[in-house]
């Protein structure tokens, strides 16, 4: 029969499995816990924005916060998938070059200098190409056996290669009526559908990390690959497909990148899969694996966002900015640590 | 076709080397660093003056003071190869050959991080032994060695784009960047007004390139528009980030009236922040050219922007190394110009002839 009955019928079935078949009492703590730990990320994104409310002039104001999420769409959506990764104990280093080769795909299919497809068969291609990225990720990790670091950071280097090569190093647009609504529409008056978007990918990838069996095999792999796969996942698969929904979650921030713009440079994007594996962290994923919280990544991306907006706003030169975002990441993620330690002390 | 296309190059080198003498015409008075201004100005004049002589002398037989060649070999060594900035340096450097008959070798790395690439197509350049070489040095002290050797070899050497920490190039061919920020800054003052904030978004701050598109721009203003006041200068080398970048200076600063990036993407996130902001009447200036940036110039959404001259410094580089070869006397920089465009005067030829998409 399927893999998915073997598993089930398993007398030892995995972590995952276990919780599934758990009672309501311990689904139920499982969700408080977890919510426990989004309470410190969500009490700093709140400090930290009335902090700028009083220091930054005109920062009050109901439009500054939707900027906010708007300008961290395009990090936050592909740091719901680095979560993912990260869960296995992965890491990705090729979304922010994949980011801008994706986008340069989205030009070559969508505008009208180019392949100029309708727009649905367009974005199904883009999203193909960054599942595709995700799927060289996958095998080349799981079936290859390359650590997590070199097999992406390869794809990293290929990605920005083929972006320049493609876009020929010049910029492209991406002229297609109807792209550009996807980021800057209004489907809610006042409110740019970047935002929309954001909201929607962040619940779906909530979903899928606590009610699939996607989500439940990243942590249980993350916890202990071995233990996962003598109790019969084929971990190989599902760490493969792990990094092809990063790579499909890359072509979303693609896609709200580019149609904000209407156009995309290809030499862009170096340094981007740093502020998102910085969302992730700050949101209280661990880096080793086995622990992840979609709502901390979200709020992890909004958080370096208002500090950017709250710091220009005041006026304070980028250097600046970079040593105190720098400053907030060890401070979230030391005072998380002790926190954990302590919780599991008691 | 080809006279054609050489009358044309010529006349738009002609009109260029025209109004890079006009518009840096204000510099000179502007300017603290009065000696360099002030020798730029008077290099852009002797260059200009020759120009004028060129240009008129389109046809073989000429007979000014660049003496015509046989076929001999100039080589030129860039910093790219396939970046379109360059191409229209190796465009220019073409004409100048076909003008006065010499064959133009021109070579670049794959990009301007690839010094040790660039000493060897330099090395290679000395071994071809041509009549003379020009060099745009990446690194400006690591090519030092082979200059060495290329003057003992005794082929005459010519720097373009960038300066070379050493006495062996005759000349130096360079845009002046600061001069042509400070043009930028003329007419952000005129179509503000000069009365109000001004934002400036900087695409890097460590390169002598970025510094002195930034300082001249701000120096300008805070000397020559006391109703100014200029925001403290931000830098957002990504468009994603000049976009925010501006959208926060307009939230911060209501009284914003303009705001200058000091390069494509710079200055294109800066439109689209202002868009985004909803607010009118603010005035974008940019910088180079690129496709994004010249549709916001058409279309008002940019004021206008300044382009440098490739194809200029291509031409120029070529007929310094020619003057060099037969000893004439130089300046110790040229300046290979920059111009104003708008939307009145994206679409002349002698704009247009700088402006790549």
């Amino acid at each position: 029969m399927s893999e998915k009955n073997n598993v089930d019928q398993k007398p030892a079935p995995t972590r995952a499995a276990a919780a599934e078949t758990a009672d309501a009492p311990s689904t139920m703590s499982r969700i408080m816990r977890s919510s426990v730990q989004q309470i410190f990320v969500f009490a700093a994104l709140v400090g930290i924005y009335i902090f700028f409310m009083f220091a930054a002039p005109n920062f009050a104001q109901f439009s500054i916060a939707l900027d906010i999420v708007q300008q961290s769409a395009y990090i936050g959506v592909m740091a719901l998938g680095a979560t993912f990764v990260i869960a296995t104990g992965g890491i990705d280093l090729s979304s922010g070059t994949g980011m801008t080769l994706v986008a340069v795909m989205a030009g070559v299919f969508l505008s009208g200098e180019w392949m100029n497809m309708p727009l649905g068969g367009g974005l199904i291609l883009v999203l193909l190409v960054g599942g595709a990225l995700g799927l060289a990720n996958g095998a080349n990790i799981a079936y290859l056996g390359l650590p997590p670091f070199i097999a992406t950071l390869a794809t990293m280097m290929v990605a920005r290669g083929l972006a320049l090569i493609i876009s020929d190093k010049a910029s492209i647009s991406i002229k297609n009526p109807g792209y550009g609504w996807i980021a800057n529409g209004q489907l809610i008056p006042g409110v740019p559908n970047a935002v929309l978007f954001f909201i929607l990918l962040a619940v779906v990838a909530a979903v899928m990390l606590n009610k699939t069996l996607l989500g439940r095999y990243a942590l249980a792999i993350g916890s202990n690959e071995e233990a996962t796969r003598l109790s019969g996942v084929n971990t190989k698969l599902w760490k493969m497909l792990v990094y092809v929904v990063a790579g499909v979650f890359v072509a979303f921030g693609a896609i709200l990148y580019s149609a904000r713009f209407g156009f995309v440079q290809p030499a862009e994007g170096l340094g981007f899969e740093l502020n998102v594996i910085a969302a992730v962290v700050i949101g209280g994923t661990s880096l080793a694996g086995g622990r992840a919280n979609i709502l901390g990544t979200v709020v992890g991306a909004l958080i370096m966002e208002t500090l950017k907006k709250g710091l220009l706003m005041m006026g304070i030169a980028q250097e600046w900015q970079f040593v105190v975002t720098g400053i907030v990441v060890i401070i979230a993620v030391f005072v998380d640590n002790l926190r954990r330690r302590r919780a599991a002390a008691a | 076709m080809r006279l054609l296309r050489t009358a044309i190059a010529a006349s738009s080198l002609l009109a260029l080397g025209l109004t890079a003498c006009t518009t840096s015409t204000p510099t000179e008075t502007a300017e603290p660093a009065d000696t360099t201004a002030a020798e730029t100005t008077a290099a852009e004049e002797t260059t200009a003056a020759e120009e004028t002589t060129a240009a008129e002398e389109t046809t073989p037989a000429g007979e000014g003071d660049i003496p015509q060649g046989n076929g001999e070999t100039i080589y030129l060594v860039s910093k790219g190869f396939q970046h379109r900035f360059w191409q229209a340096v190796n465009e220019g450097a073409l004409q100048a050959g076909e003008d006065y008959n010499y064959s133009i070798e021109f070579v670049g790395p794959d990009d301007e991080t690839k010094v040790t690439q660039q000493l060897d197509q330099l090395q290679t350049a000395l071994d071809g032994d041509p009549i003379a070489i020009g060099f745009a040095a990446l690194d400006t002290g690591a090519a030092e060695p082979i200059l060495q050797k290329i003057e003992a070899a005794g082929i005459p050497m010519v720097a373009f784009d960038s300066g070379v920490d050493s006495d062996l190039p005759v000349t130096t061919i360079q845009t002046d960047n600061a001069a042509a920020a400070a043009e930028a800054a003329k007419h952000m003052i005129e179509l503000t007004g000069g009365e109000g904030q001004i934002g400036v978004i900087c695409h890097d701050q460590t390169s002598q390139t970025g510094k002195q598109r930034c300082d001249g721009f701000v120096d300008y203003v805070k000397e020559n528009a006391p109703g100014i006041t200029v925001l403290e200068p931000q830098v957002a080398g990504e468009v994603g980030l000049a976009a925010n970048t501006a959208k926060a200076m307009i939230q911060a600063n209501p009284e914003i009236v303009g705001i200058y990036g000091t390069n494509e993407a710079a200055a294109s996130g800066a439109v689209q922040g202002v868009t985004e902001s909803g607010v009118e009447d603010l005035v974008v200036i940019g910088f180079d050219s690129g496709k994004t940036q010249m549709d916001a110039v058409r279309d008002g959404r940019m004021a206008g922007a300044i382009t440098q001259s490739p194809v200029k410094m291509g031409y120029e580089t070529v007929v310094a190394a020619i003057k060099a070869v037969n000893g004439i006397e130089q300046p110790e920089i040229i300046d290979s110009g920059f111009a104003w465009y708008d939307a009145n005067n994206i679409d002349d030829p002698e704009i247009a002839a700088n402006l790549y998409e």
